[in-house]
């Protein structure tokens, strides 16, 4: 048994909790069921979906490609100024999303010094487009993924990989077969949250992407719109999005936990 | 550059400076005794590449590993060195078998040549009903023996052993030392350890390290049984008889018999019998109990350890008791005793071959240096 808990730690906990479920109980409550079927296949909502869908899908398998070397690079590496380093990767995890697609626009908008020159040498331009709206959703998913992924492989500690150098496998080898299988639960619920923060990213998308139908206009940026004129469609998306978040924390927590009993 | 291990090593960081030469000839195991800080475990690092000396040179069999002058430091994984640490460290992710496989696999052996290779080497273990396990269903010493085929399985021409035997419960020791001392025969190795009895029972040479500085080197039980440096003396801190193995104990070269416990090395070999100075009582006069060990001698010194007085004799067994003893039996330098042991205190161990050691002797005198120290104990103390 627990030595015992302060009876006045009961009250804001309770509030607490309430404050993050009552709103989505709100919304159950609030759904035009009958007509549930119907708001979500609509034609705008479907597309809105699958755009989401495919986006955020993209963005994270960017973010593990780049996201993922970088974090073995913080937890390993042994360079000066890797406190600053890191301390930039976090950036996008405290700023306003809004701030960093303006930054994104920019960059990379025909003004900004990156997309003057991709526009003048291959005559790309990013802004209003989709790959866009995956720019923006790895700008702001990647800190989740680094950090839980650098999270995981401090854990677990360098001394198998030094053991295995030690066998005779190179740098390449080590990472392959030894820090990469080990790594592998951490990277799992690193997965899965910077899948769910890029299903739900907002702010930079819509001010360096726009909201074209089709194009640009994702799940969330759908439910903002709809908001202003079809209030029960708006309702029935935005649970549509609570029941992908759902799964998304009953696939991620068991692997968290199984993160840190695996590597002890 | 001539073949075995040939490592001048020097490392400084905070206040700590380690500065040691070191060789090991080919076959040849060496053991480096020394408490915790005194740098073994740096020494180690330097010679397994994982760590750059501030300045130093080591060859391994012809082979430049590290030139701190001309700038060389070859990576870990090309310098065909195992290590064998404290925890087994077994890859989890991967079966025993494949953990054992996976140095003749990095090396490029395909998966069915790197498995045969890893099933001989875990026979020689004695562990190959383990080969389909996970290291997870493993026992510390099952892990550690498994560990050690996988170090092997690599084929290395040195082996790193870093206090192997410290993590493993005390009842599977010995086992496990039984099983590094067939292994290690004729292989070049490297020994850290701060238990002397590792040191004895492994190696053919030991190295004492003191705050980075080598105190003390020579042929195994020499450097035990006859410490020059008072800080030897005490890291060995053990009665150390050696001799012929006997059906009950152990013979020494006066015809003295030490009966002992243990697994019993084959009659005839060459054998040691260890055990406590806290474990040797002292008497005036010829004591009557028979089953014990009784060896007549007189006193050669006496020494302050603590809190007890430690009584060395010309037979160079060494007794400690309390000071209110020795001014009760009234124990003075040549004074006569008789010098008593439990057969049930005594371990007797199967030693090295011998031939190494250049003068098999009679049972040793008191240490050298306290022919220097006052022998006069402090009895205020």
């Amino acid at each position: 048994m627990h030595p015992g808990l302060p009876g006045a730690l009961w009250v804001p906990a309770a509030a607490a909790f309430g404050l993050i479920l009552l709103p989505v109980v709100g919304l159950v409550v609030r759904t035009p069921w009958p007509r549930f079927v119907e708001l979500v296949t609509s034609e705008s909502a479907v597309a809105a979906l699958g755009l989401s869908l495919r986006t955020a899908a993209v963005s994270t398998l960017l973010c593990v490609l780049f996201g993922g070397p970088l974090a073995v690079v913080l937890a390993r590496g042994a360079v000066p100024g890797m406190r600053l380093v890191r301390a930039v990767v976090l950036l996008p995890l405290v700023l306003p999303p809004v701030v960093g697609g303006l930054a994104l626009l920019y960059l990379l908008g025909r003004n900004g010094f990156a997309g003057q020159a991709l526009d003048l040498v291959f005559g790309v331009r990013v802004p209003y487009t989709t790959a866009a709206v995956v720019l923006a959703q790895t700008f702001v998913a990647m800190p989740f993924l680094v950090v839980s992924l650098e999270g995981a492989l401090r854990t677990g500690g360098e001394r198998y990989e030094t053991v295995a150098a030690t066998l005779g496998a190179a740098p390449w080898t080590v990472f392959r077969r030894i820090t990469v299988p080990l790594v592998l639960p951490g990277l799992g619920s690193g997965v899965v949250l910077a899948f769910a923060r890029c299903l739900g990213e907002f702010g930079a998308t819509i001010a360096f992407a726009g909201s074209l139908q089709g194009v640009t206009r994702t799940l969330p940026l759908e439910v903002y719109l709809l908001r202003e004129v079809d209030v029960d469609g708006a309702i029935a998306l935005s649970l549509v999005l609570v029941a992908v978040a759902v799964v998304v924390i009953a696939v991620a927590r068991p692997r968290g936990a199984a993160s840190g009993s695996g590597l002890r | 550059m001539s073949p075995g291990l040939h490592a001048e090593v020097a490392v400084h960081y905070g206040g700590f400076d380690l500065d040691v030469s070191v060789q090991v000839a080919p076959g040849e195991v060496l053991a480096v005794l020394g408490r915790n800080g005194s740098g073994k475990s740096t020494l180690l690092a330097a010679i397994a590449g994982l760590l750059r000396p501030d300045a130093g040179r080591i060859t391994l069999q012809a082979r430049m590993l590290t030139d701190t002058a001309a700038r060389v430091q070859v990576p870990p994984h090309r310098r065909r060195i195992g290590l064998l640490a404290q925890q087994p460290l077994l890859f989890p992710h991967l079966s025993v078998l494949d953990n054992v496989a996976f140095g003749p696999r990095a090396a490029g052996t395909g998966r069915r040549a790197a498995r045969a290779v890893a099933l001989r080497h875990l026979a020689e273990v004695d562990a190959t009903q383990f080969a389909s396990r996970r290291p997870g269903q493993l026992s510390g010493g099952q892990a550690q023996r498994i560990a050690l085929a996988r170090a092997l399985a690599a084929g290395p021409d040195l082996l790193l052993l870093d206090e192997p035997l410290s993590a493993v419960d005390v009842e599977l020791a010995p086992a496990l030392r039984a099983l590094l001392r067939t292994v290690l025969a004729e292989r070049l190795t490297v020994l850290v350890t701060h238990q002397v009895l590792d040191a004895l029972v492994l190696a053919d040479r030991v190295l004492v390290l003191d705050e980075g500085r080598v105190v003390e080197q020579g042929p195994t039980l020499q450097v035990l049984t006859r410490p020059r440096s008072a800080f030897a003396a005490r890291l060995a801190g053990l009665n150390l008889v050696p001799g012929t193995a006997t059906v009950a104990g152990v013979r020494t070269a006066d015809g003295v018999e030490i009966v002992g416990v243990g697994g019993g090395p084959a009659p005839g070999t060459p054998a040691v019998a260890v055990f406590s100075p806290s474990d040797v009582a002292v008497h005036p006069r010829p004591p009557h109990a028979s089953p014990r060990n009784v060896l007549a001698s007189t006193v050669a010194g006496l020494e302050p350890q603590g809190t007890v007085i430690r009584v060395w004799s010309e037979a160079g067994i060494a007794a400690d008791i309390t000071a209110a003893a020795v001014s009760d039996l009234a124990l003075h330098p040549g004074a006569q005793v008789w010098l008593v042991v439990k057969a049930t205190e005594v371990a007797v161990h199967a030693l090295p071959d011998q031939a190494r050691d250049p003068a098999p002797r009679r049972m040793r005198p008191a240490p050298d240096h306290l022919a220097e120290a006052a022998v006069e104990p402090n009895f205020r103390r």
